[in-house]
């Protein structure tokens, strides 16, 4: 599970080392009924602000390898950044205790402490300096970190003229730079243009090699699985596992997605599954199942379900959108015909009289709802594709022909 | 003490955020630096018309015969300038960092400490004109300035254990800042910088008193307790001391320079201690 990473270069800490030993933290948040910082508010409430304590960490004890890409994982609010934040030293954990092994830098907002009336020049040796790093360090990895951000030419002009990506671009640079043992990712690996996020790439991957630790908090579960050779699974607060990505984002998605179905075809799809749609059919006039009507003609969109409960009163509804993107239309059967309740399999029908669409290719979007339309039974994007041919109307522009009668007085 | 390793481990923040205070500051005023200058000249000048023109204060000539009441004015009027843009700066400092604060690990005590060092860069070159003004009116300054040097030092370990505090405070309360404002003026009237404050004996009477008048001798404030109270804030010792070096050319009395120096250094102490106490949770306040 380690093969993808060199042995450890100069600077970084050997195999066996630990980079960043977390002890049984937990760290708690003040949130406060109301925000009145002041000394009225004060002395009327007869002491500070009245708040809840929340646990953002409960007892969590993990240890990161010195050289390995570590990975946090869970969902918001899991607590993820808060022990990112605690490993930078920005907040105080309330027990337990964090060692750092080497220099940090933590990457969690890009460009904190610019001046917007200083030149970027200016502006890289004090955030240099903020990120700890000395005159003389800077100014040798000066050529360096402005061509990263690839700002020759603005280098002296005002941050405050600079564009957000090249704002954010001269703070990255600046932090990858710091050429730390420990480096703090946190969510912003998703900057600048695509040349810029290769570029970014290719430092992460450098770092990897010269066996640098790097703890990486994402949402994203692919960049974990490709990047990190460990992660940790936090939820509410609570460590819930360390296991290799693979595994522990498999263990992830079974547990947290439990009302998710497993992806078909193109479209995504999601539901509680009390009912599902199996099946979309397109039918020509005679009743038969095709891929392929001409505009006019009859049709009918055949929806095939099946309860595994009996589920009273489900709305079915269903969108098309042309392969360009274009939302032709989106109907439902609400106002129309809403069974007391389906139980078993069956299907359901939508007859088209005159097929109104122009020709092109059509993606059928279908979604089964509760009655109020706030709980989703089954929903799936782009469930089934068919093309119209040209029919009558034959010339016809658009999505839709207009059914109407040409007269001339 | 690990606060003077984590600052003085962090030297080159230091510099490179007074810098950027000193370069911010007037960055966009056409005037820029002349502004330094011009706000005390401008106060002098509302001061001496108010207390020399409208209520007709009169000094006492100096033994050297120097009697102008604006340069006797700035000569503690700069110092306490210092002071009360030193502590409003550091209260600020936190809030207006706050950014830095919530994304970046450093020693925050940087920012405070960082914010009074641009300051006594101001002092400085505020103190540069005015000597050459008091040069030039013939009061040879130059033999005292090292005095000055080292009673602006102890002025700024003062100025920074007062701003560690009232920062600190101030995220956890920000009504903070509008007290310390209120404070700040009524510290500035019970401090000798617009009146001569002067220990003889037969006349324990803060000259403020309009000329040919006097404040009878069983008035409250003639009490000794009261002039205890009185000289308590450091500060009168400061402006003092700064009168005697600048203005009067001799020596104050000695407690006028051993208060206010064992003063600087107890606000210090107390400054880190109410700073570090309050510190951990400073991200999570601001």
């Amino acid at each position: 599970m380690f093969g993808a990473v060199a042995p450890p270069g100069q600077g970084g800490a050997g195999r066996d080392e630990i980079a960043v030993r977390v002890d049984n933290v937990s760290k708690r948040f003040r949130l406060y009924h109301e925000r009145n910082q002041s000394l009225k508010a004060a002395m009327m409430r007869g002491g500070r602000a009245k708040y809840d304590e929340f646990w953002a960490l409960k007892d969590v004890s993990l240890e990161v390898p010195a050289g390995t890409t570590f990975g946090l994982i869970g969902q918001n609010g899991s607590g993820k950044s808060t022990l990112l934040n605690c490993m930078a030293r920005i907040l105080r954990p309330d027990a337990g205790s964090i060692t750092v092994n080497g220099k940090v830098s933590a990457l969690l907002e890009l460009g904190a402490g610019f001046h917007q009336e200083l030149s970027g020049r200016e502006n890289v040796y004090l955030n240099g300096s903020i990120l700890g790093l000395s005159r003389k360090q800077i100014d040798a990895r000066f050529d360096e970190i402005v061509e990263f951000a690839g700002l020759e030419k603005f280098i002296d002009s005002p941050v405050k003229n600079y564009s957000s990506g090249m704002y954010v671009r001269l703070g990255f640079s600046v932090a990858i730079n710091v050429d730390p043992d420990v480096l703090l990712v946190d969510e912003v690996l998703a900057v600048g243009d695509e040349n810029f996020q290769r570029k970014c790439s290719e430092k992460f991957a450098d770092l990897r090699q010269s066996g640098k630790t790097i703890v990486l908090v994402s949402h994203g579960l692919d960049a974990v699985r490709t990047m990190c050779e460990r992660a940790a699974w936090l939820e509410h607060g609570v460590l819930k596992g360390v296991d290799t990505p693979s595994e522990l984002i498999d263990r992830y998605i079974e547990t947290t997605h439990v009302d998710r179905i497993a992806t078909e075809g193109g479209g995504s799809r999601w539901g509680s599954g009390e009912i599902v749609v199996t099946k979309v059919e397109l039918l020509d006039g005679a009743g038969v199942p095709t891929l392929w009507v001409h505009t006019g003609q009859p049709a009918t969109l055949r929806f095939h379900y099946t309860a595994n409960e009996r589920v009273s009163r489900p709305v079915l509804g269903f969108a098309l959108h042309s392969i360009e993107g274009v939302h032709a239309t989106g109907v439902n059967s609400r106002e129309t015909l809403v069974p007391e309740y389906i139980e078993g399999s069956g299907h359901v029908d939508f007859a088209i009289a005159r097929m109104p669409l122009v020709a092109g290719s059509y993606d059928v979007t279908v979604a089964l709802v509760d009655e109020s339309n706030l709980h989703t039974f089954d929903f799936q994007n782009k469930a089934m594709r068919f093309d119209v041919g040209r029919g009558v109307p034959r010339e016809a522009e658009g999505t839709f022909a207009i059914e109407g009668i040409w007269k001339f007085e | 003490m690990t606060v003077v390793a984590e600052v003085a481990g962090s030297r080159e923040l230091l510099g490179n955020l007074i810098q950027r205070e000193l370069r911010g500051k007037y960055k966009r005023s056409t005037l820029g630096w002349a502004w330094s200058m011009i706000n005390p000249l401008a106060l002098a000048l509302m001061y001496t018309l108010v207390f020399s023109v409208v209520f007709k204060a009169k000094l006492p000539e100096t033994a050297n015969g120097l009697n102008s009441y604006p340069l006797f004015l700035l000569v503690a009027l700069l110092p306490f300038n210092f002071l009360s843009n030193g502590i409003t700066g550091s209260m600020g400092a936190l809030v207006a960092n706050s950014n830095l604060v919530k994304k970046v690990y450093f020693p925050r005590e940087v920012l405070i400490i960082a914010q009074v060092l641009s300051w006594d860069v101001s002092l400085f070159i505020e103190f540069g004109v005015l000597s050459v003004a008091l040069l030039v009116v013939g009061n040879m300054v130059l033999p005292w300035l090292p005095l000055v040097v080292v009673l602006v030092a102890f002025q700024t370990l003062f100025v920074i254990g007062v701003g560690l505090a009232v920062s600190a405070l101030n995220v956890y309360f920000r009504d903070v800042q509008h007290f310390v404002a209120i404070f700040l003026q009524l510290w500035f009237y019970a401090s000798p910088v617009i009146y001569e404050y002067t220990t003889q004996v037969h006349d324990r009477v803060l000259r403020i008193v309009p000329a040919g008048q006097e404040v009878p001798p069983q008035h409250w404030w003639n009490h000794e307790w009261m002039l205890w109270v009185y000289k308590s804030n450091p500060m009168v010792g400061f402006s003092n001391s700064y009168h005697a070096f600048l203005y009067n050319l001799q020596f104050p009395v000695w407690t006028d320079l051993v208060w206010p120096a064992a003063a600087s250094v107890l606000m210090l102490f107390i400054g880190i201690r109410v700073f570090r106490k309050l510190e951990p949770r400073l991200a999570e306040e601001l």
